[in-house]
C-alpha cells in the first residue's frame, strides 16, 4: 500500500455574489419558490439574447488576482451543448479555449513546509437548473424542475495535478475558500452549493513521473464528504492495481450513505459537448488599466494578514494561520485586540473555547451571540481577578447562550471570586480535617496530594474561591 | 464527402433523435452534400489569419448588474409538457 501515491487535481465552482444572473437580470438569491427567479432568457425562450453582467467578470477578475492569475487580455464565451432538463437551452454558456484567466497558484501547508498548488485557469460561465427526485434519481418516478439557479454565474477554478494526499486536497480547498471569501465575491456557502468541489484522481507508484489513469469524482457536498470520498477512491485503485487490474476512465459520484464512489451511468459518446463560439456574447477584451484598478482594490488576503499578525501581534504561525483562515474570524479577533491588546490571550479563548461553543452550535463567527466587546470584558474581569480563568470558562458559555453581558452574569450567579482569606480559611480547615490521608502524604513529600486537597477547596467553593489564595493558605497551613 | 452511418448515428445520439434505417441513409447522403459545401471553405489559406470568435465588430458589450423583472409563474409554465404545482415535470434520466 505504502508504494503508491495519489496525485489529485480538484475542480472548484464558486457562485458569485452578483445581486442578478450572469446574462440577465434575474435575481440570484437563494432559495425562493420554485421557477419564481425566472425570466425568458435564462429559460432558454426563443428570441431572447443574453448580456453579460459587468459585476461578474469584475468579480472574475478578482477571484483571478487573488489566486495569482494572468488574466487574459481577450477571451469568449462558448456553447457546451447537453441534453439534460436542468439545462433549458440544452447547452450551457462557458468558456472554452480561451477562458478569463489562467497560471495562478495558491501555497498551502504540505506535509515539508509551504507549497505552491498550480491554477491551471479560472473560466466564467451559467449555473444549471436544480432536479428534485423522490428519493434517489435511479427510483424516483420522474423529476421536477426548478430553473431559479439557472443562469447564476459561477467561476469555475481548475487546479494542476499537484495535490499530492487527501490532507492536501483539504488545505487546498480550505485555502482556495479563505482567499475567495477575502476578496468578498462569493460567500462559499458549501451548504447552499456557492461552493462544489470535484476531483481528479489517480495513483502511481511511489518515484513514477507517469501519470496513472483517473477517475472524476462528483457530488462531495463538504469538506467531511471530500476527505472520505478521496480517502475510499484512492485505496480503490490501488486495490484494484494491486490485485492486477486496470482502471477505468471514469466519471464516479459519491455514495454518503455508503460512504463509496460509484460509476455513474453515463451512455457512451454522452461528453461529447461540441464546443463551439456563442454566437449571442461578444468577446471580451480586458485591458490591463481595469485589471490594476481591480488589483488596487483587493484586501489584504489570508497569507498577508497571517504574515502579519506575526509579526504586529507577535502571534505563533499556528494561531495566526487559524485566526487568519476565515475573513470573519480575523475580523473578530482584530474588533478584541482593539479593545484588549494582549493578542496571545485573545488567540487563545477564540480558538478553543469560542471555537468549541460555535461548533458545538453551528453558529458562524459572524452570528456569535458574544460580540467582541462582550468576550474583552469577561477577560478583563479574569485580569481583575473578579472571576478566575476557570469560571471565566462557565461565564463565556452563559454568554453565549443568552448574549447577556459577563458582569451582569456573574452577578445574576453568584459567580464573583473568592479572594478574601477569612472566608477561604474555614473551608481549608475543614478539607484537611476531612482528608487526613492526603494531608500526610503531602507531608511525607508527595507534592501530588497538595494538587488533590487545592481540588477539594475548589469543589467546595463551586470554583469560586482564587486558587492562588488556596494554594498559599493550604502550604502555609501544612508547613 | 465520405459519411458514414455510424457518424449519423452519433450525432442523432448526441441529439437525442431517434431515426428510422431509411431516415439515417437519407441524412447520411444529405448531410455529406451539406459537409461537401462547407468544405469550399477549406480552399481558402488560412495560415495568417487570427480565428474569428465574432462575426459582429462588437466587443464589451455589458448590463449593470441590477434585478429586473421576473416572469409570473402561469406564464413560466405555459409551455411546461406536464407540471407538479410550480415545477416542471420531466421523465427521469439517468
Amino acid at each position: 500500500m505504502a508504494s503508491y501515491e495519489p496525485v489529485i487535481g480538484l475542480e472548484v465552482h464558486v457562485e458569485l455574489a452578483s445581486k442578478s444572473k450572469i446574462f440577465c437580470p434575474s435575481t440570484t438569491a437563494f432559495g425562493g419558490d420554485p421557477n419564481t427567479h425566472v425570466c425568458p432568457v435564462c429559460l432558454g425562450l426563443p428570441g431572447v439574447l443574453p448580456v453579460l453582467n459587468k459585476q461578474v467578470v469584475e468579480f472574475g477578475i478578482r477571484a483571478a488576482l487573488a489566486l495569482n492569475c494572468e488574466i487574459a487580455h481577450f477571451c469568449k464565451f462558448d456553447r457546451k451543448n447537453y441534453y439534460y432538463p436542468d439545462l433549458p437551452k440544452n447547452y450551457q454558456i462557458s468558456q472554452y479555449d480561451l477562458p478569463l484567466a489562467f497560471n495562478g497558484y495558491i501555497l498551502i501547508e504540505g506535509e515539508n513546509g509551504p507549497k505552491k498548488i498550480g491554477i491551471t485557469r479560472v473560466h466564467m460561465e451559467e449555473d444549471a437548473g436544480k432536479l428534485v427526485h423522490q428519493g434517489t434519481i435511479s427510483t424516483t418516478p420522474y423529476s421536477l424542475v426548478d430553473y431559479n439557479r439557472t443562469g447564476v454565474p459561477l467561476l469555475e477554478i481548475v487546479s494542476e495535478p499537484d495535490i499530492s494526499s487527501v490532507e492536501e486536497a483539504k488545505s487546498y480547498l480550505n485555502k482556495l475558500k479563505a482567499i475567495i471569501q477575502y476578496t468578498g465575491v462569493s460567500d462559499c456557502k458549501m451548504e447552499e452549493g456557492s461552493l462544489r468541489c470535484d476531483a481528479n484522481v489517480s495513483v502511481r507508484p511511489v518515484g513514477s513521473d507517469r501519470l496513472g489513469t483517473k477517475t472524476e469524482i462528483k457530488n462531495m457536498n463538504s469538506f467531511r464528504a471530500l476527505q472520505k470520498a478521496l480517502s475510499y477512491e484512492i485505496e480503490r485503485q490501488i486495490e484494484v492495481l494491486e490485485s492486477g487490474g486496470e482502471i477505468v476512465q471514469e466519471t464516479r459520484t459519491w455514495d454518503e450513505g455508503k460512504g463509496i464512489t460509484l460509476p455513474m451511468r453515463s451512455k457512451e459518446e454522452a461528453h461529447d459537448y461540441r464546443y463551439f463560439p456563442e454566437p449571442d456574447l461578444v468577446p471580451l477584451v480586458i485591458s490591463s488599466s481595469w485589471v490594476d484598478s481591480i488589483r488596487k482594490s483587493l484586501p489584504e488576503l489570508p497569507d498577508e494578514r497571517k504574515e502579519r499578525y506575526v509579526k504586529e501581534f507577535d502571534l505563533p504561525p499556528y494561531d495566526a494561520g487559524v485566526l487568519t483562515s476565515s475573513r470573519e474570524v480575523a475580523d473578530y479577533f482584530e474588533a478584541c485586540v482593539d479593545l484588549y491588546p494582549y493578542p496571545k490571550v485573545v488567540s487563545n479563548w477564540i480558538m478553543g473555547d469560542l471555537a468549541r461553543l460555535l461548533n458545538a452550535h453551528n453558529v458562524e463567527i459572524e452570528n456569535c451571540p458574544v460580540k467582541p466587546r462582550q468576550l474583552v470584558a469577561m477577560l478583563k474581569l479574569i485580569d481583575k481577578n473578579v472571576i478566575s480563568g476557570k469560571i471565566g470558562k462557565t461565564v463565556l458559555e452563559e454568554m453565549f447562550a443568552t448574549g447577556k453581558d459577563p458582569d451582569v452574569i456573574v452577578e445574576e450567579k453568584g459567580l464573583r471570586q473568592i479572594t478574601d482569606e477569612g472566608s477561604i480559611e474555614p473551608i481549608i480547615d475543614q478539607v484537611i480535617a476531612d482528608n487526613p490521608k492526603s494531608v500526610n502524604d503531602y507531608r511525607n513529600g508527595k507534592e501530588k496530594a497538595l494538587g488533590f486537597l487545592v481540588g477539594q477547596v475548589m469543589k467546595a467553593t463551586k470554583g469560586k474561591a482564587n486558587p492562588a489564595i488556596v494554594n498559599q493558605l493550604l502550604r502555609k497551613k501544612l508547613n | 464527402m465520405l459519411l458514414t452511418i455510424a457518424d449519423v448515428e452519433h450525432v442523432a445520439l448526441l441529439s437525442r433523435l431517434e431515426l428510422t434505417p431509411e431516415e439515417k441513409e437519407m441524412y447520411r447522403r444529405q448531410l455529406a452534400k451539406i459537409l461537401d459545401y462547407a468544405a469550399k471553405l477549406q480552399e481558402l489559406d488560412t495560415e495568417n489569419i487570427p480565428p474569428t470568435a465574432h462575426v459582429v465588430p462588437l466587443q464589451n458589450v455589458f448590463r449593470e448588474d441590477e434585478v429586473g423583472e421576473h416572469l409570473p409563474p402561469e406564464k413560466v409554465l405555459a409551455n411546461a409538457p406536464d407540471r407538479e404545482d410550480n415545477f416542471f415535470k420531466v421523465p427521469r434520466i439517468l
